[in-house]
């Protein structure tokens, strides 16, 4: 194996259900279910998924979402944003427990 | 006709893998490509159309049009190019057309429209009622311009907004403008309807600009669109979503079964993409002046691998 990712295994996909297909049938049809419109828009929850791929940091999961938020009209100026929207919640998660340390800090000092 | 690249079966397998035939039905449709220069040179053009080109319909090709209008009395009749505004005498050919049909339309790359003939056209499209079907590939300027060239957002956006003024695209006004959106890239476009309220949020909400109707069509790998696909490395992977992505029931709906397309130089093809790869209608060279009467509905529709753009989701009609 030259690499662990690589971009043609995502077309691969499926076949984590031969092993089990009963709950592969369950999931993919759960995640068919969650991305149809609802709700929220198709383009609405592509964007979402983008921005969790990154948090997540899924190539395949980036690939596929950048894909499909360009299919469903998003532009790079909105799936930036998404992706800073996950990035300031992934930094904001660190920053807030800074609170923690400052009280255990206070706590500790003099 | 080149084998299918993919090595997935030709676009007629793919017909006859379902049942199906492409064949021709009632003949309602005229679309006149009246040349090929055009002030733009758009990445995705399947005609390769731009200021270089000089390729433009003359006076009496012209005339063999409208005497073929005159005689088939066609639904609607269509003209495109390149960019029609630059052709001369497009105005007379306008004039003629209008009385000779229930609805004549002109696509627009918007940007032409703001020369002085531009402006000069748009007041006789309006005194006509000709509807007009505006290029505009997204509601945002950095994929319009990557697909469209620099600058051209703006201009855009104006001519849009002095179309408005002038009646087109409002509500209750019997001027129609649509807009028509190609992918600005080796995907393939969102749902037509899903396309169609993102524009007009964005669009009214950003700009105060109304319009009638989206139309999201995919690219067709041909001509400057292809060489893109090429230099990109995304060739294979964007004739196999075409070909993954077709939809038997879009053939139905194809517009090659309604219309005629012909050339510049008066020559017949089933559509703009077959006028592209000079595939003939009716499989030789004809004349417009020498068409004696229309394709007889179940007349066979010759095939090529460009044919998948049409098909892919939704279909093109």
């Amino acid at each position: 194996m030259e690499t662990y990712y690589a971009p043609k295994d995502l077309g691969n996909f499926a076949e984590i259900g031969k092993d089990a297909p009963e709950l592969a049938g369950k999931f993919f049809a759960y995640y068919n279910e969650v991305f149809a419109e609802g709700e929220l828009t198709e383009r609405e929850k592509a964007l979402i998924a983008l921005a969790v791929a990154h948090t997540v940091q899924c190539p395949y999961c980036i690939d596929a979402y950048t894909r499909a938020c360009l299919e469903k009209g998003s532009h790079l100026g909105e799936m930036t944003e998404a992706v800073h929207v996950a990035t300031a919640i992934r930094g904001g998660a660190s920053l807030v427990h800074a609170v923690q340390m400052r009280k255990i800090a206070e706590k500790l000092s003099l | 006709m080149a084998a299918n690249p993919l090595g997935g079966g030709s676009f007629g397998e793919a017909l006859a893998r379902h049942g199906l035939q492409l064949t021709r039905e009632e003949t309602r449709v005229l679309q006149v490509n009246v040349g090929l220069a055009c002030d733009l040179s758009c990445r995705h053009c399947h005609l390769e159309a731009g200021p270089q080109r000089v390729e433009m319909m003359d006076r009496d090709t012209m005339d063999a049009v409208i005497d073929c209008a005159r005689r088939f009395r066609f639904q609607s009749i269509d003209l495109t190019g390149g960019a029609p505004e630059l052709v001369p005498d497009l105005d007379r050919l306008v004039r003629s057309l209008a009385p000779l049909t229930n609805r004549l339309m002109v696509r627009t790359n918007l940007v032409a429209l703001n020369s002085g003939e531009g402006s000069a056209l748009c007041e006789l499209y309006r005194e006509l009622g000709v509807g007009l079907v505006a290029s505009l590939p997204a509601s945002n300027a950095a994929q319009t311009e990557a697909q469209r060239g620099e600058g051209v957002w703006g201009r855009s956006v104006e001519a849009l907004k002095r179309l408005n003024s002038l009646g087109y695209g409002m509500p209750e006004s019997p001027l129609r403008l649509d807009l028509v959106s190609n992918p600005s890239g080796a995907f393939l476009p969102p749902p037509q309807q899903q396309a169609e309220q993102k524009f007009r949020s964005d669009l009214s909400r950003r700009h105060g600009i109304s319009f009638n109707s989206l139309y999201t069509f995919a690219n067709v790998p041909l001509g400057r669109f292809r060489s893109f696909l090429e230099r990109s490395g995304n060739l294979d992977g964007y004739l196999a979503q075409l070909t993954d992505g077709f939809n038997p029931c879009s053939v139905a709906g194809l517009m090659c079964r309604y219309q005629l397309s012909v050339d510049w130089r008066g020559r017949l093809y089933d559509c703009d993409f077959h006028l592209a790869q000079g595939v003939w209608y009716g499989g030789e060279e004809t004349h417009i002046s020498t068409l004696a009467e229309l394709p007889a509905p179940g007349t066979t529709i010759p095939t090529a691998d460009h044919c998948f753009a049409c098909t892919v989701g939704a279909g093109f009609t």
